[in-house]
C-alpha cells in the first residue's frame, strides 16, 4: 500500500518557506532527513547533492531537512546549518524542522532517511540512498532507480530499503 | 611471538550509532593479521551522557589501545556518532583500517 505524504511547510536557512504540496504540483520531490554532525549523512551528502543536480534537469526537486535537536547538538543548530550552506555553496534548500513534527510525521529514524514523493503526494520510496555509505561509486543507485521508475510511471523495483545512519536526536 | 604481547584493546560504543559491527570486524581482522587474538577486545557500552563525560567518550565508535585513542579527537564528550576521515579525506563513521593496523603494530612493538 502506498502511503500519502504528510504536507509540510518549513523554512530554509535564509528563512524562505518551502511547502511540499506546492513543489509536488510540478513533479516528484526527494525529501532527505539529514544533519551536520552525522558521519553517515556526511558520507552520503555529495551523492545526494549529485542526484539533486542530475534529476533537477528532469523536474525533480530535492529538500534536505534537519530535524535534530540543535540545543543538545549545537553543530545542528540553525546557525551551524547556515554556516555549512554558506561554506559549501549548496544546490539544495536546507530546511529546519525545529519542532521535529515533520520527521515524526514521516516516521524518520535516521540521518539520512530518504523519501521520494510523487506528483500526487504519494510516498514511493523510503530508505537509504544506496547499499554502502563507504563506496562513492554506489552513486545513490537505489534513489536513482526509484526516481527513474517514478518518472517512467512504472512500478518501483525497490520501494523500500532500510535507512542507515545516526539516530535522530529528539528533544527531551 | 606477537600473541604473548597482548595490548589492552577496548571498543567503546553507543547503541544510537550503527557503526559498531563494522568497526569490530575491522578491528578483529587487524588483530588476526598481526597474529593477535581477535576475541581479545573489551566491549564497553556508553549508555548515558554522564558516563560519556566520565569516560571522555568523543562518540561511537571509539577504540582505545593501551588506553590511547589511535585517532585522537578534540570533540566534546557525548552520545553521538564519531566522524572519522579516510586517507583521501572522505568522512566515514569508522576508523581507517590501515590506521588501526598501524596503531596495533606500534602497541605490540612498544
Amino acid at each position: 500500500m502506498i502511503a500519502t505524504a504528510h504536507d509540510f511547510a518549513l523554512p530554509d536557512t535564509d528563512g524562505r518557506v518551502h511547502r511540499l504540496s506546492e513543489l509536488t504540483a510540478t513533479g516528484p520531490v526527494v525529501v532527505v532527513f539529514t544533519c551536520n554532525h552525522c558521519p553517515y549523512a556526511l558520507a552520503w551528502h555529495e551523492r545526494l547533492a549529485d542526484v539533486a543536480h542530475d534529476y533537477g534537469f528532469r523536474g525533480v526537486r530535492t529538500l534536505f531537512v534537519n530535524p535534530n535537536d540543535g540545543e543538545r547538538y549545537p553543530s545542528d543548530s540553525l546557525d551551524a546549518m547556515r554556516a555549512r550552506v554558506a561554506d559549501q555553496g549548496w544546490n539544495v534548500p536546507y530546511l529546519h524542522d525545529e519542532a521535529q513534527e515533520v520527521a515524526r510525521a514521516y516516521g524518520a529514524r535516521t540521518t539520512p532517511d530518504v523519501f521520494v514523493i510523487d506528483g500526487e503526494m504519494r510516498i514511493r520510496y523510503r530508505g537509504a540512498p544506496d547499499q554502502d555509505y563507504e563506496d562513492p561509486a554506489a552513486n545513490a543507485l537505489w534513489l536513482r532507480e526509484a526516481l527513474d521508475d517514478v518518472l517512467s510511471d512504472v512500478e518501483l523495483r525497490r520501494p523500500q530499503t532500510t535507512p542507515v545512519g545516526c539516530s535522530i536526536k529528539w528533544k527531551p | 611471538m606477537l600473541t604473548a604481547m597482548r595490548p589492552r584493546i577496548e571498543l567503546l560504543w553507543w547503541q544510537g550509532c550503527p557503526s559498531t559491527e563494522r568497526t569490530l570486524a575491522d578491528l578483529r581482522a587487524a588483530l588476526t593479521e598481526l597474529g593477535l587474538d581477535p576475541d581479545a577486545i573489551e566491549m564497553r557500552e556508553m549508555a548515558t551522557e554522564q558516563q560519556a563525560v566520565q569516560e571522555h567518550f568523543p562518540g561511537s565508535p571509539t577504540i582505545r589501545i593501551e588506553g590511547a585513542d589511535p585517532v585522537p579527537a578534540d570533540d566534546m564528550p557525548g552520545l553521538t556518532c564519531r566522524i572519522y576521515r579516510r586517507a583521501d579525506g572522505r568522512p566515514s563513521p569508522t576508523p581507517d583500517p590501515a590506521r588501526l593496523r598501524e596503531a596495533l603494530k606500534q602497541a605490540v612493538a612498544a
